[in-house]
């Protein structure tokens, strides 16, 4: 009975093509083999995917996203698992508060933050610095972290543990062996959200990244902002293909409905 | 019981209707007459189609094969929203958006009833389910016996033809659901609602109902009332699901007149019986005698009115419950020898003739 | 503005009263967290704020005295009057759009068998995780002046005579602000589909209510709080938008975040990027958490 009638599927038709429309000519146009934004009409061409190669700064944009992105998102989940589990575990004082606090990077705009870490840098006197930007990072994505893994714990029988306790385990042991295996899949998927998080941020990173610290979205903005020509989208196409990468990989492990939901992960 | 009144019009009729999904049959060659005011269950463990074969008559399912007929109309081809049967969900289905009396309210407003006949019925409706005062709480507010009257009502307040319940008190603890079976059944009686009960529960089906369809697999074991499917089961299915039993191996000794023997215990042969034989006979009709089947109490427990034994004999292990009447009972490890009466067993034998009964 | 949030409600749903196992805090599990935000969090926030009521001059710099000069100037400068508007503007239009779009796509993603749902949801949920400025290059690409596909596309299907401007337009940014933000929307339409009993369905239906009447009265009342929880996302998120407006919007079409950025990057007037920055952030947080309690006390009932 639950069936979608013909003005339904024509609904989904359209909806579908208007989501994936952009993406697919930014990928179509990447193959043109001529000098000027086109469609490949006359043959596909790898040439603006060599061109890639001959402007060092894509390059070097790249290595940095890759390295803020993976440093960031580990040391967020440093920070953000113990705090998780102590908040579903144990009756802490002023609980609410803290969890709004450490979810507040979502509720603050993006650009606001940029303004606020540009200014906070600066006055401390490493504004433009790979440092700045993993301390701003780490903070933007702490959220996603945070909120798979305390959807995880929360989800955890505590008769399990209090099973392992009664077995001997303890401490290290007892996170180790039990906890720890059991919110896996929240963690590791709170950690590639993050990481795809900082890899993908714009907004905040503009405000501080300098030559040298500029991340791959910021390169290709401040690219296009000059003009647009077929080699950023043959780059954004990379982006794309390692984004879906990720993404398939993400949702054949956890579900990608529940990671972005932040709901339980198992 | 109340005897089924069989020379009535069938009000609905099921014939050989079957259910696939891909490969799988679901159900298979169901084929049922429910008469005009009777209460029907559908008995079987899950995945025996009893759910499925309910929801081909609701609607929400179209039969592989089959047609399903409400009175002398097929009804194949209605929508179920046009079939005019209440139902009652397993998970309740209220909208949980609506106050009680909104849900309860919803059907009439569907059949453009007008308001004041609407709010009157709704009034009367919530009274039968002895919800008066409870008009304007959300389902969410409500606890689940609550919720379940709320689904009663909403169902019946339509006039439906047909009462479908779909495992309506499995949800309830084990207090309520007996609170809840007798006022159903109060009801049902009162209403004079053709009713179908699906459950997995065989005491639901026992006391509520005036005939049960046991099923299993697809397929239909045995139609009867309670007491012939729960005395005399057609098959070894029914005699495991609808409460315990006993199976003991015995044979079929000497000729004209045959007996069949059982360690110590014998009886008249049905006529025709040979070899090697299986009888069962329910724990509640087996007792502690001077002669019968010798045996051995291996476990003894108690449980308030009545004993639970556990023996060990030569014809296989065997449960006797015996009630509490405050005499001795024999102790564990004690010899005991069993014994019951011939029309208390029903024979399987082996291929022979199957299903005869003694 | 980035990929960034996603549903803010669920975390606090999630969130289960904890076990009273001891009475004693472990500090230190939390506070290097606590200590990380308020570090990096609180105190940059706060010092924007301060920010905001310095002065500054083309020569001078910013001086750190509390003058009320950038707050004066928005209040009464209309330039600002107006971009604070077409902000909202834009906001509202992509909010409404997202919503008429995307709570019917999930009721539909919601009835398609399993196989196929899995495939449309990776995607349209999908685009979340893919760089802004990617999408945005290819609307972009797809608005281009009149060489665009998408007026090319509504030339040879007859619909218009002659091209349309998207680029550096208000309607093109709201097109491509509707596509950034459409995932946001079905994800939390999904959400409030998922906690549907289906057997609801079939009771309206049994009841004798038809196709239209079981969504309009029976499904839309239950899933308005997440079709609400969503606009209030795409709401904030649209408002703070950056990547789209600047992109397609150009120099001239200016929000809130492209002025913010101009002000820090381009003109170098700090204390008045930091007061407009300021103001954004004040009435989002105003609206969103107004919003988000109305929600909630509406919706009393049918949200757990």
């Amino acid at each position: 009975m639950s069936r979608n009638g013909p003005l339904a599927l024509a609904f989904h038709g359209l909806f579908v093509t208007f989501m994936l429309a952009p993406i697919v000519v930014v990928c179509l146009v990447a193959f043109t083999p001529e000098g000027f934004l086109s469609l490949p009409t006359n043959g596909f061409s790898l040439r603006w995917f060599r061109a890639i190669a001959d402007y060092p700064e894509f390059v070097h944009a790249f290595w940095v996203s890759l390295g803020l992105g993976a440093l960031s998102s580990l040391v967020a989940l440093v920070f953000a698992v113990p705090a998780a589990l102590a908040l579903t575990r144990y009756a802490v004082p002023g609980r609410g508060a803290l969890q709004a606090l450490f979810l507040s990077p979502l509720m603050i705009p993006h650009v606001v933050l940029g303004v606020a870490f540009l200014r906070f840098f600066t006055a401390l006197g490493f504004g433009g610095t790979f440092l700045a930007l993993l301390a701003a990072h780490i903070v933007v994505v702490f959220p996603f972290a945070f909120r798979l893994t305390l959807a995880a714990a929360a989800g955890l029988d505590p008769s399990v543990e209090r099973a392992a306790i009664s077995l001997g385990a303890g401490g290290v042991t007892l996170f180790r062996r039990v906890t720890l295996p059991l919110i896996l899949p929240g963690v590791v998927s709170g950690w590639a959200l993050a990481f795809i998080q900082s890899f993908d941020d714009l907004t905040m990173t503009v405000f501080l990244a300098a030559p040298g610290t500029e991340t791959l979205p910021v390169r290709m903005f401040l690219y296009i902002q000059d003009n647009i020509d077929p080699l950023v989208t043959s780059v954004s196409a990379c982006v794309i293909a390692v984004t879906m990468a990720f993404l398939v990989v993400l949702d054949r492990l956890y579900g990608l409905d529940r990671v972005l939901a932040g709901k339980g992960s198992h | 019981m109340i005897p089924t009144p069989r020379s009535a019009v069938p009000l609905l009729e099921l014939d050989r209707v079957a259910k696939t999904f891909g490969g799988h049959v679901a159900v298979e060659d169901f084929t049922l007459a429910v008469s005009p005011g009777e209460f029907i269950s559908f008995l079987g463990p899950s995945g025996c189609g009893k759910t499925t074969t309910l929801q081909m008559i609701a609607g929400f399912l179209a039969p592989s094969r089959g047609t399903i007929r409400l009175e002398g109309r097929d009804l194949t081809q209605v929508h179920p929203s046009r079939r005019g049967l209440g139902i009652v969900f397993q998970s309740y289905a209220l909208f949980p958006h609506m106050t009680a009396a909104e849900n309860v309210a919803f059907g009439l407003e569907m059949q453009r009833v007008s308001r004041a006949e609407r709010t009157e019925r709704v009034r009367a409706a919530l009274a039968m389910v002895g919800l008066s005062g409870y008009e304007d709480r959300h389902p969410r507010r409500m606890s689940g016996g609550q919720q379940q009257r709320v689904a009663l009502a909403r169902a019946l307040v339509i006039r439906p033809s047909v009462l479908l319940l779909d495992e309506p008190l499995s949800n309830l603890d084990a207090k309520l659901r007996e609170e809840m079976q007798i006022e159903l059944r109060q009801i049902q009686r009162n209403l004079g609602t053709t009713t179908i009960l699906v459950t997995h529960d065989q005491t639901e089906a026992l006391s509520l109902s005036d005939r049960i369809v046991v099923m299993s697999k697809g397929r239909i074991e045995q139609i009867g009332t309670p007491q012939d499917t729960y005395e005399r089961p057609a098959s070894a299915f029914v005699a495991q699901f609808l409460g315990k039993t006993n199976d003991f191996a015995a044979r079929v000794e000497g000729a004209s007149p045959a007996r069949i023997v059982a360690g110590g215990w014998s009886a008249p042969a049905p006529v025709g019986l040979r070899g090697p034989v299986t009888i069962s006979v329910r724990p509640e009709r087996i007792g502690f005698s001077e002669e019968g089947l010798p045996g051995r109490v291996a476990a003894r427990v108690f449980q308030g009115n009545h004993w639970l034994f556990q023996c060990e004999t030569e014809c296989g292990p065997a449960i006797v419950v015996r009630p509490n009447d405050g005499l001795a009972q024999p102790g564990e490890g004690e010899a005991v020898r069993l014994a019951w009466r011939p029309e208390d067993m029903s024979i399987r034998d082996m291929g022979l003739r199957a299903g005869a009964v003694a | 503005m980035s990929a960034a949030a996603t549903t803010t409600l669920p975390a606090a749903a999630t969130a289960t009263p904890p076990e009273p196992r001891a009475s004693r805090a472990p500090l230190w599990l939390i506070l290097p967290a606590l200590l990380l935000f308020v570090g990096i969090v609180l105190v940059p926030l706060a010092m924007t704020v301060l920010l905001s009521f310095h002065d500054w001059g083309q020569y001078k710099g910013i001086e750190p005295v509390l003058v009320l000069k950038n707050w004066h100037e928005i209040a009464t400068d209309p330039y600002y009057a107006e971009m604070f508007g077409r902000t909202l503007r834009i906001a509202l239009v992509t909010t409404v759009a997202t919503a008429l779009l995307g709570a019917p796509e999930a009721y539909i993603l919601n009835r398609m068998s399993g196989r196929w749902r899995g495939i449309f949801l990776l995607l349209i949920l999908g685009p979340l995780l893919i760089s802004v400025v990617a999408r945005t290059l290819g609307w972009a690409l797809l608005f281009g002046g009149a060489n665009g596909l998408a007026n090319k596309l509504l030339m040879s299907l007859g619909l218009i005579s002659s091209p349309l401007p998207f680029l550096f337009t208000e309607t093109g940014v709201v097109i491509a602000l509707v596509h950034v933000m459409m995932p946001f929307m079905v994800l939390s339409v999904w959400a409030a589909l998922q906690r549907l009993d289906p057997q609801v369905e079939h009771a309206a239906m049994s009841l004798g209510a038809g196709p239209l009447t079981i969504i309009r009265r029976i499904v839309l009342p239950q899933i308005m709080p997440g079709v609400l929880s969503g606009a209030i996302i795409v709401f904030s998120l649209s408002a703070s938008a950056f990547a789209t407006p600047a992109i397609i919007g150009g120099r001239r079409l200016k929000v809130a975040a492209t002025l913010a950025y101009d002000e820090f990057l381009n003109t170098l007037n700090w204390p008045l990027g930091a007061a407009v920055a300021v103001l954004l952030l004040a009435g989002l947080v105003l609206i969103v958490v107004g919003a988000n309690a109305l929600v909630e006390r509406r919706y009393a009932e049918v949200s757990r």
